[in-house]
C-alpha cells in the first residue's frame, strides 16, 4: 500500500514539474496515434460513404470483413507490419522499422476498419426520408451524399472517437514496429509497460494517469458534442 | 402556366402486387387537383413516379415547357417538387431546414434570408425560425416541409397526405396555406387526400384514383368505385 502511495506522490511531482522525459513521450504518443488517426478518418470516411450511399459490389462482404478487423489483435497487426517493413520485407527497402512512421502505419490499420464500420453504420441509420426531402428539394446526387453525411455527423464522431480511443490505448502493436526506443519510439503505453517491468512505478502511475485524462476529456468532449444541438447550424453554415 | 406534366400509360407493381396500371393523366393548367383514392390505392405511388423519386415499371412521365419536353431530370427536380406525409427534417434550425433548397441552388446572403423570412412568416413559423427542428410539433413539421418547398417557388408542387397525421387546428392552417398558394401563384398544386371534404375545400378540380387508374371524379363519386 505505501508504495502505491508513493508512486503517486512521485507521479504527480512529474506531472506539475513537466518532467520533459515525460512530455516528450506524452507528444510521441500523441503525434503517432492523432496522424494514424488523421489517415485512418481521411481513408475510412469516404469509404464508409461510398459503402452507405452507393452501389458497390461484394458490399456486403466488405462491410463484414471491416466488421471482423475491428477486433483485430495489435500484436497480430505488429507482426505483419514488422514482417512487411523488416530489411526482408517487400517494403523493407523504406528503411521504416522502428521509426514513428512504422507505428503510425500499424495504428492506422488498427483504427481504419473502426472507422469505416462505425461510420458506415451512422451513415446507413439516418433516416430515408432526409434522402428523398433532400431529392425533391432539388439537390444533385453529390449534395444529397453531403446531406446525410451531415446528419450522421454524430455517429462519425463516435467512431472516429472509438478509434482514437484504440489507438491511443494501444501497445502490442507499436512495441514490435516500433521498438520502444527511449526519446525516439517510446509513448505512453510502451513505457508504461517497461517501467511497470523495471518496478519503477512512478513514470507509469504518472502516464496511465495521463492517458486515462486524455481518455476522459475525450469522453467529454464526444458527450458535449453530441448534447449541444447548437453544434450544428456551425456545420451548416 | 410554364410546365405541364403529362402521365401516360404507367403501371407499377411491387413484390407482384399491380399498384398502378395503365395510368394516364395530363395536368395542363394551373391550380389544385385533388387525387383522392382509399388506403393503398396507389396515390402516394403516383406522386412518388411523378416527381421522379421512383420510375415506373412501364409506361412515362413527361413534361413540358413550351412546345418542348423537358429532360434534364436535375433541372426538372428544380422546377418541382414533393412533400411527403413524412417530410425528413434535417437535424438543424428551422430556417436552416427552409433554406436547403435554395442553397443546393447556389442562392446566398441576403436573398435566402429574405426569401425564407417571407415563407416561415406565411407557414406561421417566423417565431421558431432559430429553434431545432425536430423539437417542432407534427403539425409544424409539416408546415415546415411546406414551407420547405415553396421557398423554392415550384412550377408544379405535389403534396402527400398533407394534413394526414396533423390535429385539427393544423389542418385548417395547412388548407389555409395552400389557399393562399392557389390565390398567390400560378402552380399547379396536386395533393392526395383520403378526405372528400378537404378535397372539395381545396380542389378546382377532383381525381379519383381506384383499381390502378385515374379517373375525373366529383364530390358524390365514391372513392371504392
Amino acid at each position: 500500500m505505501y508504495s502505491i502511495i508513493e508512486a503517486f506522490k512521485k507521479a504527480f511531482v512529474l506531472i506539475l514539474s513537466l518532467d520533459p522525459e515525460l512530455l516528450g513521450i506524452i507528444l510521441l504518443s500523441l503525434k503517432v496515434s492523432g496522424t494514424a488517426l488523421l489517415i485512418a478518418s481521411a481513408i475510412g470516411l469516404p469509404l464508409s460513404a461510398m459503402l452507405g450511399l452507393r452501389k458497390v459490389p461484394a458490399k456486403g462482404i466488405f462491410v463484414s470483413l471491416m466488421n471482423t478487423f475491428m477486433g483485430l489483435p495489435p500484436v497480430v497487426v505488429g507482426l505483419f507490419v514488422y514482417m512487411m517493413l523488416s530489411r526482408s520485407g517487400p517494403m523493407g527497402f523504406l528503411g521504416l522499422l522502428y521509426t514513428p512512421s512504422a507505428m503510425i502505419i500499424a495504428q492506422t490499420i488498427l483504427a481504419l476498419p473502426i472507422v469505416v464500420s462505425l461510420c458506415h453504420s451512422a451513415i446507413i441509420a439516418v433516416d430515408r426520408n432526409i434522402r428523398l426531402a433532400s431529392q425533391t428539394l432539388g439537390a444533385t446526387p453529390f449534395q444529397t451524399s453531403i446531406t446525410i453525411i451531415k446528419e450522421a455527423r454524430y455517429g462519425i464522431m463516435s467512431g472516429i472517437i472509438a478509434a482514437l480511443g484504440r489507438v491511443m490505448a494501444e501497445v502490442g502493436a507499436i512495441l514490435i514496429v516500433g521498438g520502444n526506443i527511449a526519446g525516439y519510439t517510446r509513448v505512453m503505453t510502451t513505457t508504461i509497460a517497461l517501467e511497470t517491468d523495471k518496478g519503477n512505478f512512478e513514470l507509469a502511475v504518472a502516464l496511465g494517469i495521463i492517458l486515462l485524462t486524455i481518455s476522459l476529456f475525450i469522453n467529454a468532449l464526444l458527450h458535449f458534442v453530441q448534447k449541444n444541438g447548437t453544434v450544428e447550424a456551425a456545420l451548416w453554415d | 402556366m410554364g410546365l405541364r406534366l403529362n402521365v401516360s400509360n404507367i403501371s407499377k407493381s411491387y413484390n407482384g402486387k399491380t399498384v398502378l396500371k395503365d395510368c394516364s393523366f395530363s395536368f395542363d393548367k394551373a391550380g389544385v387537383y385533388a387525387l383522392m383514392g382509399q388506403n393503398g390505392a396507389g396515390k402516394s405511388t403516383f406522386l412518388k413516379i411523378c416527381s421522379l423519386l421512383e420510375n415506373p415499371d412501364t409506361g412515362e412521365v413527361n413534361y413540358f415547357s413550351g412546345s418542348g419536353i423537358i429532360s434534364n431530370d436535375l433541372e426538372l427536380r428544380r422546377r418541382i417538387t414533393l412533400v411527403l406525409p413524412k417530410i425528413g427534417i434535417f437535424n438543424t434550425t428551422v430556417f436552416q431546414n427552409a433554406a436547403y433548397g435554395l442553397k443546393t441552388r447556389g442562392i446566398k446572403g441576403k436573398d435566402i434570408e429574405n426569401r425564407v423570412e417571407k415563407v416561415l412568416d406565411f407557414a406561421g413559423l417566423l417565431n421558431k425560425a432559430d429553434q431545432n427542428a425536430l423539437t417542432l410539433s407534427s403539425g409544424e413539421a409539416q408546415r415546415l416541409g411546406i414551407a420547405r418547398a415553396l421557398v423554392i417557388e415550384p412550377e408544379i408542387f405535389f403534396l402527400d397526405e398533407p394534413t394526414a397525421s396533423v390535429d385539427e387546428e393544423n389542418t385548417r392552417i395547412i388548407e389555409n396555406i395552400i389557399l393562399n398558394m392557389k390565390k398567390e401563384s400560378r402552380s399547379t398544386i396536386i395533393i392526395t387526400t383520403h378526405d372528400r371534404l378537404q378535397a372539395e375545400r381545396l380542389a378546382d378540380t377532383l381525381l379519383i384514383i381506384h383499381n390502378g387508374n385515374i379517373k375525373a371524379g366529383t364530390a358524390s363519386t365514391p372513392l371504392s368505385m
